[in-house]
């Protein structure tokens, strides 16, 4: 298990690092963070502007091999450059991978915890309304894309703070400036979050709650149920014990995937109710053609692609006995 | 006669029925659509702007006094056309280099697979949004080749996976023993039998197309101006939602319906083509 | 008073395919009903009908009473008190009837506190001892291993075990053995009569073997296509049928001891349930058939005193003439040998191996992959064949027997060894000669489902070996091969599916047949086809032996069906040959311990030899082929072992023996030091 893990670390690392170096050079050549400074009034002087790119590696004019060096001798030893404006990637880094990391991680255990649970409800209930219902709905929550929820749940959050006449729910932002005492800090921190949990997560659920069903169902005619109820086991007892515990398998293997989609639902719900993360960064810093914080994201998305990969398999692994090597 | 039965199953499932009856009506509406109204989509009505649904501009006007019902019609044509053939070419991709891969095994497998894994590791949205709008010139065209190339890795590897064990089936060995070269064998033997999950797949890339493209063009790494799509009105729409909600609703309603009804044909061709499975 | 009792039971599946139709019988204390039938009969069907375990949808009518009370309008929640308790089920497939996440021991211990009102500690001591009874060594440790840790066998004795865990009145047996090899066979029949012993159960063995149900069975039930057709003794069934179905079932199986008859098939496929023809449903395939057949369905009419009953209208004629299947069924004629074959020694030699080698590595876990071990799939093995001749490999699953046949077909070189196929030595092939050399080499496969492409039509699969060799005229070649192997060449459009599996088997040798090759390897050509089709197939394939001067390698488990189709034999045994010879020398005078030991596990369709015969039971299972004992292979489970002094056997576990010839006769080799000679076959008193 040992050499097999060291294995999978150097080729992961491998991975990462072609990922960000290709990002870099695509970043490096087609982004131009000198139309920033070129369109000032009063104009700035080439040499100033210069200066300034140099200093933050990001002058066109020198070579992009060059740059390239320069940024990964940086990254290596842990520094990953300086945004288009002159601060440290770092540290803006930090602070959005904060933000980012509570969103995706309630995200993750919201959507699949209740999205197992409500697919495997419908499994057992098979043909039954309620079934259909969750169906349905599921259907439909898949076919809408993410910045149309946010966007309509931004509406419904306006009509409601309209109607009450006080804002109830918080659709901007990840807490409201100037408050005082901790007490209502968190609260206020709370409530901004309900709408982009709810965003990211209806999506979630939605997906884990057909694939539960699906993979559940397709234990359902299986052998070994038909042994446990033979034991004198009823069939409620027998799905719950037997069907739904094997059925989690498959699901774990999907887990991976719905991170990815999840890691694409994070750059909508946080642009759109004004998150500062690493997924508006994405958007932002293509924008600003910020190019050591393109590469920054890429960096970050690679390791949560391969990270969500491996807790895949681990789960896999945890939940299988067939799998785990001993 | 197997199409038949696929057919008589996939009508007999309500769900692809509703589906299929919806994208036939959608397809219609996109096409045959715009020749009922009666405006074009490159009109500009200088004595409607942001004027509400009414007679003359059923679903209402934008900012530039621009006919929403034209428009969105002309967007969701291209968006139609951009999930069909980013479909076509993500699934044929990974047919050919799943079933590549594991049928010859070894270094081409390797090769093939680190390559999908690369793939998947670069985050795609990032690389298309950037590359997309420096395309000028093949314009979206060169949108759906970037779609297209970042969205076959995982049907590939679920080809190779099934290549695999398909690999073992006694009728390819049959082959591999009267001595057929292995890539006939892929397309003759293993590519048919895959046709089931292929299909499928086609379809729902189709609907992960349509909403791909939308994302991208959300903010405004996507389709260009002065073409328009879905995505670009729903973007363009979004910001004013709150007192011209015309300007979204009708985008973000189609797409919803389109994405819906390819999801619903998808999911009851699997149950016709591949009765075994409850998925 | 019977305990379990059922009357006129019907199952009805949605689109109403009737699968099983008005099935009746009484099941006594002690008892062993065996029914029998082919697939498809609706004899599984009535079982799960009887525990209540049908998928929803199905329709039951009838009545199925357990101890007097009646099961089938039973609420469920009573219903489930009574299984597992009261009746007890053994599934076919141990691999899929366990669940894979829990260990062997939690569930056998799941089965005992369902129904017993004890703790979780007593009932993991009761799941071991119920381990132990069925024979399963060290079972406080093997009942912490998962499902898949166990060997086939095992996985069955635990299933029995957990069967019996709550002494039930009625087990009822699907199939108990049919995956397992014949010596885990004769294995897990033994543990099954001792849970009997244990239980007093009475039993419904459902089985497909007539071998199997004429040594266990004290009554058989015979089903065809959903109905019950023949319910009498085993002895009455087995030397007396009254009912032609039951008459051409047991003519049609290849006995062992009678290896030179005819084999008599019956022609025709089972009626499709969906499709029943509207009088007796066995009519069209009847040689006993008049009009009268055709207008109503026969019911199970008893004949005669007793409890001996039959379905057929011309069962008290059948009685009275004291007819027999091979007098009812026209025997087919075997094909005129042209002339005496030369002796083996002038033949040309169209294979040959030597000391062939292949060894894979053996990877564990799915996840996290890594190289455990070596697998020593094939360790040195060599024979030949003849021109003309036949010669079978077989053995048990894990002995290497299809790797041998794949590393043959793959004309290349082996990992250590030769092969050399019509003179050629595979390991120096060029391409081309590989290509030109694959005209002469074709294989028949088991599976005739798997072996036919099913997107493709019967005409086209024909045609690729033509295409593919540059042939030309294709067309009139597929109508050619179509009706040597007795099929209509109307029917090239028609795609695989369409075909019975008897059908598709004829395709695959089409195929096979297409480049006029020399030598036919045969991977259990029959195997997966019933009885009553699989006599057919290989007559067939004698009829083309002989027409077509083929050499065949016949890969095969059931030496029942090599003893009919092959000249000489060859015994493997975890990749290497244990005893090699002509099969009369092998039958005759086994000298492997091994070899015996096979030929005594196999179960004859003969009650009363069944009865009267010794059976050498082999203990445990198959060594992990990953790790082989050292010395002779076979040492570790060799009942002759016992016998021998310390010296004797010291030689045993320190020299690798190698396959020598028996001093008598010119062609019979075994691979052991203390080689032995006796019959083990009896013949039939009737």
């Amino acid at each position: 298990m040992g050499a097999y893990m060291l294995k999978r670390l150097i080729s992961n690392v491998l991975l990462v690092a072609i990922a960000a170096s290709m990002a870099y050079f695509l970043a490096a050549t087609s982004l131009n963070p000198r139309a920033k400074y070129e369109g000032r009034q009063p104009p700035v002087a080439e040499a100033v502007v210069d200066g300034v790119l140099d200093d933050y590696n990001l002058n066109d004019k020198t070579p992009v091999f060059e740059r390239y060096v320069t940024w990964v001798s940086g990254v290596v030893t842990g520094d990953l450059g300086k945004t288009w404006e002159g601060k440290e990637v770092n540290g803006e880094m930090g602070r959005r991978i904060g933000v980012s990391l509570r969103l995706l991680l309630i995200g993750t255990i919201v959507g699949s915890g209740i999205g197992v649970a409500v697919g495997a409800y419908a499994a057992v209930r098979q043909y039954t309304i309620s079934d259909r219902v969750i169906g349905v709905t599921s259907f439909v929550i898949m076919a809408i894309p993410v910045f149309v929820i946010a966007t309509m749940l931004t509406i419904g959050a306006v009509g409601l703070n309209n109607a009450l006449g006080f804002t109830l729910l918080e659709y901007t932002g990840e807490y409201t400036p100037g408050l005082s005492g901790g007490w209502e800090q968190f609260t206020s921190r709370l409530n901004h979050l309900i709408l982009p949990t709810i965003s990211l997560c209806l999506g979630q659920i939605a997906f884990y709650s057909r694939i539960q069903r699906n993979m559940m169902l397709d234990v359902l005619g299986q052998d070994f149920v038909r042994t446990a109820r033979a034991k004198g086991l009823s069939r409620r007892k027998a799905l719950f014990k037997h069907a739904l515990r094997t059925a989690l398998i498959p699901a774990a293997t999907y887990f991976a995937f719905a991170f990815g989609t999840l890691l694409t639902g994070a750059i909508f719900t946080e642009k759109i109710f004004g998150w500062h993360g690493m997924g508006a960064w994405l958007v932002d810093s293509i924008q600003q053609n910020d190019t050591n914080a393109v590469a920054a994201v890429s960096l970050f998305a690679a390791v949560c692609v391969l990270v969500a990969g491996l807790l895949s398999d681990l789960a896999v692994a945890a939940l299988d006995p067939r799998v785990r090597v001993n | 006669m197997r199409s038949k039965v696929v057919l008589a199953r996939l009508a007999r499932n309500p769900q692809a029925r509703y589906g299929l009856v919806a994208l036939l009506l959608l397809l219609l509406l996109a096409y045959v659509g715009p020749f009922v109204g009666a405006h074009t989509w490159t009109d500009k009505d200088f004595l409607a702007f942001l004027e509400p649904p009414s007679a003359e501009h059923w679903w209402g006007t934008t900012q530039i006094g621009q006919d929403v019902y034209a428009v969105t019609l002309r967007g969701m044509q291209k968006s139609i056309v951009i999930g069909f053939l980013v479909a076509l070419f993500s699934t044929g991709l990974a047919a050919l280099v799943g079933a590549a891969a594991g049928y010859f095994g070894g270094w081409v497998d390797r090769a093939l697979m680190w390559g999908a894994d690369l793939l998947l590791v670069l985050p795609s949205f990032l690389i298309i949004a950037i590359l997309s709008p420096n395309l000028k010139g093949g314009s979206w065209l060169w949108f759906v080749v970037l779609l297209a190339a970042f969205s076959w890795m995982i049907t590939s590897r679920v080809v190779r996976s099934m290549t695999l064990s398909l690999r073992e089936r006694e009728y390819i060995l049959a082959a591999r023993y009267m001595g057929i070269p292995g890539w006939r064998i892929i397309l003759r033997h293993v590519v048919p039998n895959l046709s089931s999950l292929l299909i499928i797949d086609a379809t729902l890339n189709v609907s992960a197309a349509i909403i791909g493209e939308a994302s991208l063009s959300f903010f405004g790494f996507g389709v260009q101006p002065p073409d328009v799509s879905l995505g670009t009105l729903i973007a363009a729409g979004s910001g004013q939602v709150t007192g011209y909600p015309w300007l979204f609703l009708f985008p973000a309603g189609l797409l919803v319906l389109l994405v819906l009804s390819v999801n619903l044909v998808g999911d009851g061709l699997r149950d016709a083509l591949d009765p075994g499975s409850n998925q | 008073m019977p305990i379990l009792e059922v009357n006129d039971l019907n199952v009805t599946f949605r689109g109403g395919i009737k699968a099983v139709r008005g099935v009746s019988y009484q099941l006594g204390q002690g008892e062993v009903l065996g029914i029998v039938g082919e697939s498809g009969s609706g004899k599984s069907v009535t079982s799960l009908a009887v525990m209540g375990l049908l998928p929803p949808g199905a329709e039951v009518s009838g009545s199925v009473k357990l101890h007097g009370r009646e099961l089938l309008d039973m609420p469920e929640d009573e219903l489930i008190g009574l299984r597992g308790k009261t009746i007890g089920m053994i599934f076919q497939d141990p691999l899929s009837a366990f669940t894979p996440v829990y260990t062997i021991g939690d569930q056998i211990a799941e089965a005992v506190r369902i129904h017993q009102k004890i703790g979780k500690d007593k009932a993991a001591k009761r799941a071991v001892e119920l381990l132990d009874l069925v024979g399963i060594p060290h079972p406080d440790v093997r009942a912490k291993a998962f499902p898949h840790e166990f060997s086939g066998g095992m996985r069955q004795r635990a299933m029995i075990a957990m069967a019996i865990a709550n002494d039930p009145d009625v087990l009822i047996c699907d199939e108990p053995t049919t995956a397992l090899d014949v010596t885990i066979q004769a294995q897990v029949l033994e543990v099954l009569k001792t849970a009997q012993r244990e239980t007093g159960a009475g039993i419904v063995m459902i089985t497909h073997d007539l071998g199997v149900v004429a040594g266990i069975a004290d009554r058989v039930l015979v089903m065809y296509a959903g109905k019950p057709v023949e319910l009498g003794t085993v002895d009455e069934i087995y030397y007396r049928p009254r009912q032609p179905y039951t008459m051409g079932l047991l003519a049609s199986i290849p006995r062992m001891d009678r290896p030179t008859a005819r084999l008599i098939p019956i022609d025709g496929n089972p009626p499709s349930p969906a499709a029943l023809p509207p009088g007796c449903p066995f009519a069209p395939r009847c040689p006993m058939r008049v009009s009268a057949c055709d207008e109503a369905e026969p019911d199970l009419e008893r004949i005669g005193p007793g409890t001996r009953m039959s379905a057929c209208i011309r069962s008290h004629e059948i009685e009275l003439k004291g007819l027999d299947g091979a007098t009812i069924y026209p025997v087919p004629e075997a094909p005129a040998e042209t002339a005496e074959p030369r002796p083996r020694a002038e033949r040309d030699t169209v294979l040959s191996v030597e000391n062939m080698i292949r060894h894979y590595p053996l990877m564990k876990g799915a996840v996290f992959k890594r190289r455990v071990g070596t697998v020593h799939a094939v360790d040195g093995i060599s024979f030949d064949v003849a021109e003309g001749e036949t010669l079978a490999l077989v053995g048990e699953s894990g002995c290497g027997k299809t790797t041998t046949l794949q590393q043959i077909m793959q004309l290349e070189a082996p990992q250590g060894g030769t092969v050399v196929v019509l003179g050629k030595d595979s390991a120096t092939l060029a391409r081309a000669d590989r290509k030109a050399l694959r005209r002469d080499l074709q294989i028949v496969f088991q599976d005739p489902m798997a072996a036919l492409d099913p997107r493709m039509p019967v005409g086209d699969i024909l045609a690729e070996p033509l295409r593919a060799h540059g042939h030309k005229d294709i067309g009139a070649r597929i109508a050619e091969l179509l009706s040597l192997v007795g099929l209509d060449p109307s029917h090239a459009q028609r795609y695989p599916q369409h075909f019975s599996g008897g059908q598709r088997q004829r395709i695959g040798i089409a195929r096979a047949l297409a480049l006029e090759p020399r030598l036919i390897v045969l991977d259990e050509p029959v195997s997966a086809l019933d009885v009553s089709i699989q006599a057919g197939v290989i007559n067939l394939l004698e009829d083309l032996k002989v027409r077509l001067g083929l050499s065949y390698l016949f890969v095969a488990h059931d030496l029942s069906v090599v003893r009919h189709l092959a000249d000489r034999i060859a015994v493997m045994y975890l990749g290497r040959i244990a005893e090699i010879g002509t099969v009369d020398e092998v039958y005759g005078r086994p000298a492997h311990p091994y070899t015996r030991a096979l030929l005594s596990a196999i179960p004859l369709p003969d009650p009363d030899l069944e009865r009267s015969r010794e059976r050498i039971l082999l203990e445990g299972d198959l060594p992990s082929p990953a790790d082989p004992p050292s010395g002779c292979r076979f040492r570790t489970r060799c009942p002759k072992r016992a016998l021998l002094g310390a010296e004797e056997a010291r030689r045993c576990a320190e020299e690798e023996p190698s396959v020598v010839r028996l001093a008598p006769v010119v062609d019979h080799g075994a691979a052991c030091h203390y080689p032995e000679e006796a019959e083990v076959v009896v013949t039939s008193r009737h």
